[in-house]
């Protein structure tokens, strides 16, 4: 049986990505960043995970406002890096799980999550980032990867209720599938950052602190949390952090905070990074 | 959304359906320049290119103008008009002080300092 062995949470500022592709990680200003996740680096490559279900946003780059899907799921076998407008990163092709993928998708319709199926897309740096900061810069990625889009560009997105919800489905989802796999879920994005209009630039660490204590203690509490109280205090685009609340889902009401990271800033953006794992 | 709490909030505009709806074209003229060929025909002739897309004369000069601010009060999205500043050469970080009438020396020192405090930036009416 497949199982869910631990919750990875973290932000994907691009500049992340441009910093490490360019060489400059080792420069003052990206040393704390990239020391911040020598930790995860070294635990991951002891818990090797065999499928990471990874939970993100596109920016305006697989999807335009053509198609705005709530909740995608990719169920190709590969996942191209995107071309943002300067050349796709240097980053290995993604390698999806289809079997999984569809299993996932065909549970998670009929657990009444209405899931948008994608068999093509290119994956940003909402996806990459996460992967280049858990596992640096291999040939290839040591998992395979399942994307899972969720729209944060257009109001609204899905509530915090809805996505912690979905969370637990993914659970029950995964756990239905009878191939033994070692499963990781991540919940990517935040935290505070706004990057538009004359707000831009918004901090807000006390937000983020209770965020991430009560994600750990109180996830149903904090799922509850309406959209306002985080584009008012974490910032337009702080909205991200919903999708943390999927991650936390799909783990145990009790988990063991393995590690947590928090720096100020990351170009405009604050960067949190939380590892749990069932209590 | 007429009377939106998220109005209350300075300095900031939620992309919700009133703005995606008058921004459609501004935005998907943002995507086209995702494609290198489109951003070549866009800096060889702005005006040119613009006139390809269905987007009201006010869109049109806020572009051209590369008045950002203006560009989302006039339904584009930060993701989206940051293909513009791509295209341009220009980071997040430098629109970002742009938008925000600092220069970009004074912005990342800002952000350096722990960011835009949200004492005093959460309400219009400094109510909360």
């Amino acid at each position: 049986m497949a199982r869910i062995t631990a919750g990875v949470a973290t932000s994907h500022v691009p500049a992340i990505g441009a910093a490490l592709d360019n060489g400059k990680s080792g420069e003052d200003y990206w040393k704390p960043v990239f020391a911040g996740y020598d930790f995860a680096k070294a635990w991951i490559a002891e818990e090797k995970p065999d499928v990471v279900i990874l939970v993100y946003n596109d920016h305006a780059t697989a999807f335009s406002l053509e198609l705005i899907p709530t909740f995608a799921i990719g169920c190709a076998a590969e996942f191209a890096p995107a071309d943002e407008g300067w050349g796709p990163r240097p980053v290995p092709v993604v390698k999806g799980h289809p079997e999984l993928a569809w299993h996932m998708a065909e549970k998670l319709i009929l657990d009444e999550f209405d899931m948008t199926i994608v068999n093509h897309m290119d994956v940003d740096h909402g996806l990459t980032v996460p992967m280049s900061l858990m596992f640096g810069q291999p040939e290839a990625w040591p998992c395979k990867v399942i994307p899972l889009a969720v729209n944060v560009v257009q109001y609204p997105p899905p509530t915090g209720n809805r996505c912690y919800r979905l969370g637990q489905a993914i659970a029950r989802a995964v756990e239905s599938f009878p191939q033994d796999l070692k499963v990781m879920v991540f919940g990517t994005g935040g935290m505070s950052h706004q990057l538009q209009g004359p707000r831009a630039g918004l901090i807000n660490r006390e937000f983020d602190t209770a965020f991430l204590d009560r994600l750990v203690a109180d996830p149903a509490g904090q799922s509850k949390v309406p959209h306002i109280d985080y584009v008012r205090e974490a910032g337009s685009e702080g909205i991200e952090l919903v999708m943390w609340l999927i991650m936390r889902g799909a783990l145990p009401e009790k988990v063991r905070e393995v590690r947590r990271f928090y720096h100020v800033p990351a170009s405009n953006t604050a960067v949190g990074h939380l590892i749990l794992q069932p209590a | 959304m007429s009377e939106s709490p998220f109005k209350d909030i300075p300095g900031t505009i939620l992309f919700d359906s009133d703005q995606s709806r008058i921004g459609y074209h501004l935005n998907m003229f943002c995507m086209s320049l995702m494609k290198a060929p489109n951003r070549e025909a866009f800096r060889a002739d702005p005006r040119g290119y613009l006139d390809r897309w269905p987007m009201t004369e006010a869109q049109k000069q806020a572009v051209l103008d590369r008045d950002w601010n203006e560009m989302l009060k006039l339904g584009g999205n930060i993701y989206f008009t940051s293909k513009i500043a791509a295209t341009d050469g220009l980071s997040f970080q430098q629109i970002a002080a742009i938008m925000s009438g600092v220069t970009q020396p004074e912005y990342a020192q800002m952000m350096l300092n722990g960011g835009r405090p949200v004492e005093g930036n959460r309400s219009r009416s400094e109510k909360h």
